[in-house]
């Protein structure tokens, strides 16, 4: 098995699986029972300010999206950054390092934009023996209506300035957590750079509003009867944070910048495609929310054979290597052709593939033979749309074909592979050549 | 505790109370486990929702399956209940007593390769009996046509055909021997399938629509004739089901102790107390069907020691599907296959076994005697119709109706469906699909004369 010893931005840690700053990493007991399960790291729940301790709600603040069998596909929640006095998280970070020298412990911070109260905090933090910080510029609902949180992080001119007075004023590195509640994830990315960060973070979780009481006709979750918006996160949002991180990764404004991913990871085969799209290691959090801490098992194991299978001799061979595959549509070669295909012998006859396309596609799909139930992809007819593929409940049953030294008895057209085309030079395009 | 609780008290001959009443209740338990809220939602999106959904075309009333049980996956039962009992005002029953395996749930998509069907059956039962509980009006009847129809029996067939007759606006009169009404869902199916009188609740549901008149104690050509039907109605629907059990044929089958298994469930149906009912202490049922199964475990569940089901061919040719016949086994049956009665020994007037003959090739002829003070005849029911006054006038097969695609019978103004028809195949759903075609085309008939 590949070792997945991971070296970023400076921490090492001996896998790359962190708990990212939330309810997990609160305080010391969480902390070690995720380290003694095996996590490679975590980012210390938000300290604030000293001073009087924040306040949560004492309702409820978590809710869930559910899918088949009540698994969790997405969470949110409108918990607040660290309720607990600042002196009791930094002695417990302080005694957490000591006890765990190899693990990674990262200290996630949200003050004021002001420098002073940055000025303030960082040595304090610095003062824990702690390996990094990590700047909360994400949290969209509470902290933000205080000017926190995503507030800052959706504004890059202070991305900025306060990623340069962390750098300014402490010799850890810095990571800017950055919020996907923005247009261009490129902009305030750009700026952490600017300001000097080590690393980036995303994403932070989205805003959302999870569902209405259909008795009560109130929003959940349910406040006296009252509801907020919260943070969005678990496995609905990872092709979302997905995005986000490749479009850094492929950013030249970005380059060299390291990322750290965060978006609905769940096991190693989502954290391979975040490592593959350009992250150095990875942060989880709604997973081990709902499973608990023995879920890293299977990602450190999972991640290592995969590695191993590849090829790949560390986590750092990985990353990034799939960034080369992601382009712009314009240049998506409109030559290469696809057909589905139903293997007739694993086919249950539920017609899902038909109904879809008949319905809603391109009525590719006949259903009956002779008068008997049978499912036929019609070629002429089929746009390779994959719809079909998505919706048949056998994996493996109805699959693309691609096309090559054929004719396309759709269009017409022969399917060189040889011959590629993009929009760019695309006779239609009134823009091609100019 | 045990599967079932097996008496031990050794009372030779057919007798009561082989176990307290309280074991006989233990024993007469819901053969299948409704679902819970959660686990019907669950099941539910275990569901495809196939497109052309062979469940469907599988029902013999055609019930909407995907369509309910999507709706059960979204949390709205009582919608999927208006869909199942617009179909199929008798969902209730056959989501408790139908052969499922062999019907919707044999013909789920889920089945093919390394998976399980759809368990459509007890999803059915789940959105009814909320709608039960919630006693919700699904029906109303449109204006009165002033049309009048005569509907003998109060089957299945019959109650189904009321029930649609009354929606559109006719006004019923059934005819009924029994003092029941529910026909075999109240007499004939196996009370485990069957608790808490839910025969009697559902024909008070098809009732509650509300212009439909049962009239009971009312045979056909004993107290009223067609002919009078005819005259009185304006159409006549006759649901009027089997006569008695068939005769084997053989020696000592009228010696005491010998009976048809049809009245033994309908004796058990009817009394007040299982205890009460009288059963012997080694049973031997004759016949395949899911007459014998449920004859066979009945009798186990009152108390018999030793139960014996004799069928003439194999297992596969049984009427009653592999999951029935384990089904019995599992409660302590014995089946034996591959025999056919040749006499019923007989001592100082009492029944003591049946002597058997083997009909498979290799030992055939080969005899073999099981003691038995109880012996069940399960062989099928033999058409009643030439009593009824009907066979004159009717083009019949082996005493059943012979109908069109409509239901109607060779004679004008006279549909039937249910067990009486040839081509009956003894299920109530398919019963209740006789009644429902027979009525929309009763009613295509009154209303263009």
């Amino acid at each position: 098995m590949t070792d997945l010893k991971t070296n970023f931005i400076g921490i090492e840690s001996p896998n790359p699986f962190w708990l990212a700053s939330a309810p997990p990493t609160d305080k010391a007991y969480n902390v070690n029972r995720a380290f003694e399960a095996g996590w490679g790291g975590v980012v210390w729940k938000t300290l604030g300010e000293a001073g009087p301790p924040i306040v949560n709600v004492s309702g409820p603040r978590y809710e869930a999206l559910h899918g088949r069998d009540r698994s969790v596909i997405g969470f949110n929640n409108i918990e607040l950054i660290t309720d607990r006095p600042l002196e009791i998280n930094l002695a417990e970070i302080k005694q957490i390092k000591r006890d765990w020298p190899d693990r990674a412990l990262v200290v996630s911070l949200m003050v004021p934009c002001q420098e002073e109260a940055w000025k303030a905090i960082l040595p304090l933090v610095e003062d824990t023996g702690a390996d990094g910080l990590e700047l909360n510029f994400g949290c969209p609902h509470g902290m933000s209506e205080r000017g926190m949180g995503a507030a800052v992080g959706q504004v890059p001119e202070y991305v900025e300035m306060v990623t340069a007075w962390c750098k300014q004023y402490s010799r850890l590195p810095v990571i800017v957590k950055l919020t996907p509640n923005v247009t261009s994830i490129r902009q305030p990315a750009r700026a952490a750079k600017s300001g000097g960060a080590d690393a980036v973070s995303l994403i932070n979780t989205i805003n959302s509003v999870m569902s209405v009481d259909l008795d009560s006709l109130s929003i959940k979750p349910s406040i006296d009867n009252m509801g907020t918006h919260g943070g969005y996160c678990g496995p609905a949002v990872k092709p979302i944070a997905l995005h986000m991180v490749s479009d850094l990764a492929r950013d030249p404004d970005c380059a060299g910048l390291p990322i750290s991913a965060i978006g609905g990871i769940s096991n190693w085969r989502d954290a391979a495609e975040f490592m593959l799209l350009g992250a150095g290691n990875v942060q989880v959090c709604t997973a081990a929310m709902t499973h608990g801490f023995k879920i890293v098992d299977d990602m450190i194991d999972g991640l290592g054979r995969f590695l191993q299978d590849k090829g790949f001799a560390s986590v750092e061979d990985a990353v990034g290597r799939a960034v080369p595959t992601l382009t712009d549509w314009q240049h998506l070669n409109l030559n290469y052709t696809v057909k589905a295909q139903i293997d007739q012998d694993l086919c249950i006859q539920c017609g899902k593939c038909h109904i879809v396309c008949e319905d809603t596609s391109h009525q590719a799909i006949r259903a009956t033979r002779n008068g008997k139930r049978h499912y036929e992809v019609m070629e002429d007819e089929c746009v390779g749309c994959n719809l079909c593929v998505t919706v048949c409940p056998v994996e493996n049953c109805l699959t693309l074909r691609s096309l090559s030294n054929e004719v396309d008895v759709r269009t017409g057209a022969y399917v060189d592979p040889d011959k590629k085309l993009h929009w760019t030079a695309h006779p239609n395009n009134p823009m091609a050549g100019v | 505790m045990e599967l079932i609780a097996t008496s031990h008290n050794g009372k030779p001959g057919i007798a009561t109370d082989r176990l307290s009443e309280e074991a006989c209740a233990r024993n007469f338990c819901e053969m299948h486990t409704p679902l819970e809220k959660n686990a019907a939602r669950v099941e539910a999106e275990r569901c495809y929702f196939c497109f052309d959904a062979p469940c469907t075309e599988a029902c013999p009333t055609g019930i909407d399956i995907p369509g309910f049980i999507r709706m059960i996956a979204n949390g709205n039962p009582i919608g999927a209940a208006g869909l199942i009992l617009d179909e199929n005002i008798l969902g209730g029953t056959c989501a408790r007593a139908c052969p499922v395996e062999t019907l919707c749930e044999g013909a789920c998509v889920r089945n093919h390769g390394d998976d399980r069907a759809v368990n459509i059956g007890l999803l059915q039962r789940y959105s009814v009996d909320q709608a039960f509980s919630q006693k919700t009006e699904f029906f109303s009847r449109t204006a009165s046509s002033g049309k009048s129809v005569g509907v003998v029996g109060a089957g299945p067939a019959g109650l189904a055909c009321a029930h649609r007759l009354a929606t559109l606006g006719h006004n019923v009169v059934i005819y009924e021997a029994r003092p029941k009404s529910g026909g075999l869902n109240e007499y004939g199916l196996a009370a485990y399938k069957m608790l808490n009188d839910f025969a009697q609740r559902e024909v008070d549901l098809v009732l509650s629509i509300g212009g439909i008149d049962v009239k009971h104690g009312m045979a056909l050509g004993k107290d009223i004739t067609l002919e009078e039907l005819r005259k009185r109605h304006d159409a006549v629907f006759l649901g009027v089901g089997l006569g008695g059990g068939a005769s084997l044929g053989i020696s000592g089958e009228d010696a005491p102790g010998v009976m048809d298994a049809v009245a033994f469930i309908d004796n058990l149906r009817q009394s007040e107390r299982y205890s009460g009912v009288p059963v012997g202490r080694q049973v031997v049922v004759i016949g395949g069907g899911m007459t014998a199964i449920d004859a066979a475990v009945q009798s186990r569940l009152l108390g018999a020691e030793e139960v014996t089901l004799v069928y003439r061919r194999g297992p596969e040719a049984m009427k009653a599907s592999i999951l029935e016949q384990e089904f019995a086994k599992i409660r302590g049956i014995t089946i034996r296959y591959w025999a056919q009665p040749s006499a019923v020994v007989v001592e100082n007037g009492q029944v003591t076994g049946v002597e058997f003959e083997t009909t498979n090739e290799a030992a055939k002829g080969e005899t073999f005697t099981l003691p038995a003070d109880m012996v069940l005849k399960a062989i099928g029911q033999s058409p009643h119709t030439g009593s009824m006054g009907a066979d004159a006038s009717f083009a019949l097969d082996g005493g059943r109706f012979i109908v069109n695609a409509d239901r109607m019978t060779s004679c004008e103004g006279v549909w039937a469906g249910g067990d009486c028809i040839a081509g009956g195949d003894d299920l109530t759903v398919s019963a209740v699909q006789d009644g429902k075609v027979a009525a929309k085309a009763i009613h295509l008939t009154l209303s263009n004369p």
